[in-house]
């Protein structure tokens, strides 16, 4: 096994850990948190896997799709933020109404 | 191994040092004060040392720059890091540690 | 080699640690501040896999911009009494659900487990488009072969990107209303430190942008340095003197997707196809394209942690 493997692997642990997390945690600014965990490790197991085996550098196609894929995250992160601040100034909770009981 | 590798590998070892007590320092020491004192002294020696030993295998003049660059710029942030963070703590009341 | 192994195994299961410390902290702050620690590990892991190119987007976006719009979040969040976690205070049918956690383990086990599995039972080599990217890299205007991609084999894909982030920003700017007004007290380092700060930012993000063309760098690493120095103006309490509105501003903002389309419409005329760059004027068209996309990315990440529209003076209508 080597290391470009144990980074796969890492990336499906954190996918698993972002997964869960994104379950469990109703405060909407967590799932924000974990879905951008989620992002990480699946950006991990596509450079990991292109990483494999090639000596001669990594493949840059994947990279770059990787640095796209941190710009559209960055963005939806903002988006998802601002519309959290929006909901608690307007409800005073930071969770969905099928997630608290009043 | 040759002259500049030894005085590199004890500058980078220095340095490790340097970084080894500043983490016991912020893991150990009793308030949020002392262990930013633990953090930005020994962290900026520790990188100091650490720019040091790289620049002594460096090919070029470029890369030392850059690297003493990289050093200057964590020296002026983690001051004022420091600062602000100590600032924000003590306007919120904690107090200092005293024995 | 041992000691990279070790180095390795060591980075792996840091970051899955402090990404459930991340996800798992009992305090929103610590959690947040643990997710920009662990942007910073990944960048680590980047550079482990011989991709600084990423390691340098990571590092400024993933943890420093993302963070810096986290904890912008969290203190209006905490301004609107919504910023602590609801566990403290969970109802009966949190609690029912809270009791079924552990059932949850099963399910995502088998899917980690299952994942795991098709990772390593993936075929150990596969080429991949580096041999193409390589064969055409002569061709492409740029010697990175990172940007070439970015700018030129798959332009398409950077294009659509530059338009999400305008989007996002004007999804932001039709939600949120005007900008919250600067906290009264910046404090007087802050405000030293981003007069020092800002033109030294500036330069590396030319630098970066520069020397994009052939080593890693280029316009999104250079953007969110500008970007960066955007939030450090913001926070020792700086406000440019334009409203949404102003032509000046909309004209920045568009520069990068504007510029990319003017682009694609003149290798339309010249090839036939659009954003095919005659291989004689592809270094000096990607040149183009790159200073314009860093302007906006650096004015539209900065516009995303101002939190709504910028001000401007008032005019009367």
């Amino acid at each position: 096994m080597n290391a470009a493997v144990l980074y796969a692997l890492v990336g499906v642990g954190l996918y698993s850990l972002g997964l869960y997390a994104l379950i469990v945690h109703a405060h909407l600014v967590r799932k924000i948190l974990a879905i951008n965990v989620m992002g990480s490790g699946v950006f991990l197991v596509l450079v990991a896997l292109a990483r494999r085996g090639g000596e001669a550098g990594t493949d840059a196609v994947p990279q770059a799709m990787v640095i796209t894929g941190i710009v559209v995250a960055v963005s939806a992160t903002a988006l998802a933020l601002i519309l959290v601040v929006k909901l608690a100034a307007e409800t005073g909770y930071a969770t969905l109404s099928g997630n608290r009981q009043e | 191994m040759t002259p500049t590798d030894w005085i590199a590998a004890l500058l980078l070892g220095m340095g490790g040092v340097f970084f080894l007590a500043g983490t016991l320092g912020l893991l150990r020491f009793p308030d949020v004060y002392t262990r930013l004192h633990a953090l930005t002294k020994a962290d900026n020696v520790g990188l100091g040392l650490i720019v040091l030993g790289l620049s002594v295998q460096a090919d070029s003049w470029v890369v030392v720059g850059k690297m003493l660059l990289i050093w200057a710029l964590v020296l002026l942030a983690g001051a004022s890091v420091a600062q602000l963070i100590a600032r924000s703590v003590l306007r919120r009341g904690i107090r200092l540690w005293r024995q | 080699m041992l000691l990279q192994s070790g180095f390795d195994v060591a980075l792996g299961l840091g970051l899955l640690w402090v990404a459930w410390q991340a996800l798992n902290s009992s305090d929103l702050f610590k959690a947040i501040v643990f997710f920009i620690a662990f942007g910073l590990l990944m960048a680590l892991a980047w550079v482990r896999m011989d991709a600084p190119d990423i390691a340098l987007a990571e590092a400024a976006i993933g943890a420093g911009v993302t963070g810096a719009l986290l904890l912008g979040a969290l203190a209006r969040l905490r301004a609107s009494n919504a910023g602590e976690t609801t566990m403290g205070q969970a109802g009966n049918g949190q609690r029912r659900f809270m009791a079924s956690r552990r059932l949850l383990w099963i399910p995502l086990l088998l899917m980690a487990a299952g994942l795991g599995y098709a990772v390593l039972s993936l075929p150990g080599y596969t080429p991949g488009l580096s041999a193409q990217v390589a064969a055409n890299l002569g061709a492409s205007g740029v010697s990175n072969p990172v940007t070439a991609v970015l700018l030129n084999f798959r332009g398409y894909d950077t294009l659509l990107e530059l338009v999400v982030l305008l989007l996002a920003l004007l999804g932001m700017w039709s939600m949120a209303g005007p900008a919250p007004p600067p906290s009264a007290e910046a404090a007087a380092v802050l405000d030293g430190l981003s007069r020092f700060l800002t033109p030294l930012v500036l330069l590396v993000a030319a630098y970066l942008l520069w020397v994009g063309t052939r080593a890693p760098g280029g316009a999104f690493q250079a953007g969110s340095l500008l970007g960066a120095a955007g939030v450090l103006l913001i926070l020792a309490g700086w406000r440019a003197n334009v409203a949404s509105t102003a032509l000046s501003l909309r004209l920045v903002l568009t520069a990068g997707p504007g510029v990319f389309v003017a682009v694609a419409a003149f290798s339309l005329l010249m090839s036939g196809q659009m954003l095919k760059y005659p291989p004689a004027y592809a270094g000096i068209l990607i040149l183009i394209i790159e200073i314009a996309a860093t302007l906006s990315i650096g004015l539209t990440l900065a516009g995303l942690f101002l939190g709504g529209r910028p001000r401007g003076e008032r005019k009367s209508p």
